[in-house]
């Protein structure tokens, strides 16, 4: 998932710094700078190549492009795309991470209800 | 004495060349990861999805920190008393390495000890002693002394039980601009006294010789 192009979703442009809290009930693409806590519980977000998030994450699926340092709680997946820089532990269903993304923590695969295992894919 | 095979395989000329070896040593931990649950690994190369699956598909959690890469930060060299440039080992562990005492059950350093600066290889090692459990595996990767300077530094990808993938690795070196990537230099060879000296607070130390000039090291803490 790259740069969402339709849809319902909030955009955090590049030039944009924000320190705090942020929740909500629809997507979340940050390319600009996230200092503090994102919680979007049934959305998903997404950190552009520019983004640079220090903040704990939860959300449904969780894709990185740019650098995020926090712990990150995805109840579905999560993406490592090549140029992702993550320092933090990752608990979710299923990961995948390209060639040449950096993970610095903790990879937790939650089951799934009524499956047996959960997977990591590059 | 224990010997494993080393091979290559290409799927076509226009595919770079995947190598894969046969490694005892990780057959041996595999043997772990199988009869036990929950188990807390430590692998300290580069990011690799494949190493995530194959831990995490049997249950347990995987901790991935890339110290190779962490070394080489320019932000860890400084000025000594003589003005030479030295890495500063105590910034590199107030950084990396920070968990919980007897946390890992399993630490996978790979290459790391051969291509590691001098004087961050010893207390890397003493530090990993402080986040081992008792009882836990460490293993290891040594050249001999048949391998040049040049020998070529490898990741590696677990793709089966005691099956590894070999992938290059390639760095910018400290303050060079990421187009001058390089494959990292071999620091230096231990020899067995060497690397006896270096795991002597451990329990006991396992050596698997290869034909490849590896010789793979089991430590259990």
């Amino acid at each position: 998932m790259d740069a969402p192009q339709t849809g319902e979703f909030a955009h955090i442009g590049k030039s944009v710094v924000i320190k705090g809290e942020l929740s909500g009930s629809e997507d979340l693409y940050v390319d600009g700078s996230v200092e503090g806590k994102i919680e979007l519980r049934n959305h998903s977000l997404t950190v552009g190549p520019n983004g640079n998030v220090k903040a704990d994450v939860t959300a449904k699926a969780v894709v990185i492009q740019g650098k995020l340092d926090g712990a990150v709680v995805a109840s579905e997946r999560v993406e490592l795309r090549k140029s992702a820089v993550v320092t933090g532990d990752v608990t979710t269903q299923r990961i995948a991470i390209e060639e040449g993304a950096f993970l610095k923590g903790k990879v937790e695969i939650q089951k799934e209800a009524g499956k047996a295992t959960g997977s990591a894919t590059s | 004495m224990k010997f494993f095979r080393s091979s290559s395989n290409t799927a076509g000329s226009a595919v770079p060349q995947k190598l894969t070896r046969r490694s005892s040593g990780m057959g041996e931990i595999s043997r772990l990861l199988n009869s036990q649950e929950t188990l807390c690994v430590l692998d300290m190369g580069a990011t690799s999805a494949n190493n995530i699956r194959f831990f995490t598909g049997k249950g347990h959690k995987n901790y991935s920190e890339d110290l190779l890469r962490s070394s080489l930060d320019p932000a860890l060299r400084v000025q000594d008393g003589a003005g030479n440039t030295v890495v500063d080992s105590k910034k590199f562990l107030d950084e990396n390495l920070v968990y919980a005492t007897a946390q890992f059950d399993v630490v996978l350093c790979w290459n790391l000890p051969d291509y590691m600066e001098e004087s961050l290889v010893k207390p890397t090692i003493d530090r990993l002693w402080s986040v081992m459990k008792p009882g836990g595996f460490l293993l290891a990767f040594f050249h001999t002394r048949d391998a040049g300077p040049d020998s070529t530094c490898y990741r590696y990808h677990v793709t089966g039980t005691d099956m590894l993938e070999m992938q290059e690795i390639k760095f910018a070196p400290p303050g060079r601009p990421a187009a001058d990537k390089q494959s990292p230099r071999l620091q230096r060879v231990f020899n067995n006294r060497h690397i006896e000296n270096l795991f002597r607070d451990f329990a006991s130390i396992k050596f698997f010789l290869a034909r490849d000039a590896i010789r793979e090291v089991l430590v259990v803490r």
